[in-house]
């Protein structure tokens, strides 16, 4: 074989190669995506999703006190982390420019990507610790929220970078007043862009499960109080995902059903809507930073 | 600062004035309480830190009964995890970052990042409940044999596959930090110059060849930094290796054996955990933080440093 047919079937390698390993990860991607569904399915019916979780030993199964929690926590953190990301994220954009901007952007954009049973600990030291409330709903919500925090300030400033600096500028040759130049102008033409990762940011900390673990614990029985430790679909699986029941394992793999649809109609329904509405996918500009903290 | 004096003027700096610092000290605010909360933590570990000294990071005895508690298993374990993870998952993800930045026809990258970015959405614990009902038996049946056939005569395969070992675990985290280091990578495969893929082209190197001299080595300090970034989350990732590294409290070469990382060891025993126990836990915590800090903050410095570095191309993404 001449040197130029060798070196040929070497590219031809390399792209097989290249190709196999792109294969390689969308195998486990729609596997647990078919073996969910396929399990996860025959447990899910209306009875099931309105009942509470059951224990060892109890009749019946459900685990509608599980989505009841897991909307509460998301919720409740939800009112913490988008104000205060949001805010962020106008800041870094717009105020920014100077020593104390870059700290606050280099630090954000490390807590984004910290190990989430870290956060919990953190989260655990100030509700349950500190402020003496022990495992709650509250508890949670506040570790969910700080991890919320740095994603939606990071994919906030990306949106206000997109906005053009004409727009900024018109309205500021206008008279209009720094402050409701952001407000107005700014925020609403960036509105899209923030939206989108407010939305994906939920959708990342409805999966999280180590915070839960050590701050919000679990119970099997409906609670909506704060202060009260509350279910949550996350820990259902991991409370029931070893059992020898079938009760609870239903429990487990109808929890991963719900929550893997609520997680994936998020990510893909707000690109399709924004790919709709825009005519281009790329509302949140997806510099290396934002597909970081995307990431669940 | 010519607009601020202006603004003054017309009365209008007060309420700017007061928005700035507003926003600011709402961004300011969140991570002072970020870093009180990270010394409130050191202090809770206080008791566990004064009562083992450096010894808890050398002691491999976990004892809640005698109250002795020392952190190398779970040192060990997340380092081997780390490295199986780490091993296998960066190879897969560069490949996938030449195939989306370098190979696939233009219409299908969008689409094809998306869909591996998919799997970073899909919930740890899922992952973990997988592992343990559809990878699990695979790996015992036709994976772990194969590699016991192969390396059983070292001590790295030493046994028999049981499926809830370091290796399992391991293989777990591999598909985990596989969307991190591709989308990573591939940006830093984006970032490389035209200039750079046409000079290596137009010498009549094949694209395999572009690929490797004018695309990999370009960029290599930004898929260093991926790379990284898959580190640190490997070595933080709790759920999944929780649920399939078989949670034994012991230092053991095989891979085909139970093992216990720091983060599974928070997960396993924070429940019952009260005392000098919980402050040790808390300590492993802080060691990990620590860790994730330090890798967390090399990977920023060498990606930021690598992408300020490359003046930006108009094409591209």
């Amino acid at each position: 074989m001449n040197r130029y047919a060798y070196r040929k079937l070497k590219d031809r390698a390399a792209s097989g190669l290249a190709l196999a390993c792109v294969v390689a990860a969308l195998v486990p991607l729609v596997y647990i995506l078919a073996e969910v569904v396929r399990v996860g399915a025959p447990a899910i019916n209306w009875e099931f999703l309105t009942s509470r979780t059951k224990g060892t030993g109890e009749p019946g199964e459900g685990i509608g006190n599980a989505i009841l929690g897991t909307l509460l926590l998301v919720g409740y953190a939800s009112l913490i982390g988008l104000p205060v990301g949001l805010l962020t994220g106008v800041y870094v954009s717009e105020y920014g420019n100077n020593r104390f901007g870059t700290t606050v952007r280099f630090f954000n954009d490390v807590l984004a990507n910290f190990p989430s049973i870290v956060i919990g600990l953190l989260a655990y030291a100030l509700v349950v610790d500190m402020l003496n409330v022990g495992f709650s709903l509250i508890a949670g919500s506040f570790a969910l929220a700080i991890i919320m925090i740095p994603i939606v300030a990071n994919t906030t400033e990306e949106a206000l970078r997109l906005v053009p600096n004409s727009l900024r500028e018109g309205a500021l040759a206008l008279g209009v007043p720094r402050w409701k130049t952001v407000m107005k102008v700014m925020l609403a033409n960036a509105r899209a862009g923030i939206v989108t990762g407010a939305l994906l940011s939920i959708a990342r900390i409805a999966g999280e499960t180590a915070p839960l673990l050590l701050t919000a614990f679990y119970s099997n029985y409906w609670s909506a109080s704060a202060t009260e430790p509350i279910a949550s679909l996350p820990l259902t699986i991991f409370r029931n995902y070893n059992s020898p029941s079938d009760v609870l394992l239903h429990q487990a793999w109808g929890a991963a059903l719900v929550l893997i649809l609520m997680v994936l109609t998020l990510n893909i329904g707000v690109r399709l809507f924004m790919m709709k509405r825009n005519r281009k996918p790329k509302v949140v500009k997806k510099t290396w930073k934002t597909r970081l903290s995307l990431r669940a | 600062m010519a607009a601020r004096r202006l603004g003054s003027r017309f009365g209008m700096a007060r309420s700017d004035k007061m928005f700035e610092f507003s926003v600011m000290a709402v961004a300011g605010l969140t991570l002072a309480l970020v870093w009180l909360l990270v010394a409130k933590m050191i202090l809770d570990a206080q008791q566990s830190i004064s009562g083992f000294g450096v010894g808890f990071v050398t002691g491999d005895t976990w004892d809640p009964n005698r109250d002795v508690y020392g952190a190398l298993p779970f040192i060990f374990g997340t380092l081997v995890t780390s490295a199986i993870a780490i091993l296998v998952g960066v190879p897969v993800s560069i490949g996938i970052a030449i195939y989306l930045s370098e190979l696939a026809p233009p219409w299908i990258r969008e689409p094809l990042s998306f869909v591996v970015e998919l799997l970073a959405a899909v919930p740890s614990v899922i992952y973990g409940l997988w592992a343990m009902y559809a990878l699990r038996p695979v790996m015992v049946d036709s994976i772990e044999p194969v590699f016991v056939a192969l390396f059983g005569w070292t001590p790295l395969f030493d046994g028999q596959p049981v499926g809830l070992d370091k290796f399992v675990a391991g293989v777990i985290l591999a598909i985990m930090i596989i969307p991190t280091v591709a989308s990573v990578s591939k940006e830093a495969m984006r970032a490389v110059p035209d200039s750079q893929r046409e000079a290596a082209l137009s010498l009549g190197a094949t694209r395999s060849e572009t690929t490797r001299m004018a695309v990999l080595s370009y960029a290599r300090s930004g898929i260093f930094g991926a790379s990284i970034l898959g580190l640190g989350r490997a070595v933080g990732e709790t759920m999944a290796v929780t649920m399939t590294i078989g949670n034994a409290n012991m230092i053991s070469s095989s891979l085909l054996d139970p093992g216990q990382t720091m983060a599974s060891l928070i997960a396993n025993n924070w429940g019952e955990a009260q005392g000098l126990q919980l402050s040790a836990l808390i300590e492993i915590g802080v060691v990990l933080f620590i860790v994730a800090l330090i890798v967390n903050v090399l990977a920023r410095l060498s990606i930021g440093r690598f992408m300020k570095a490359v003046p930006t191309t108009g094409g591209g993404l």
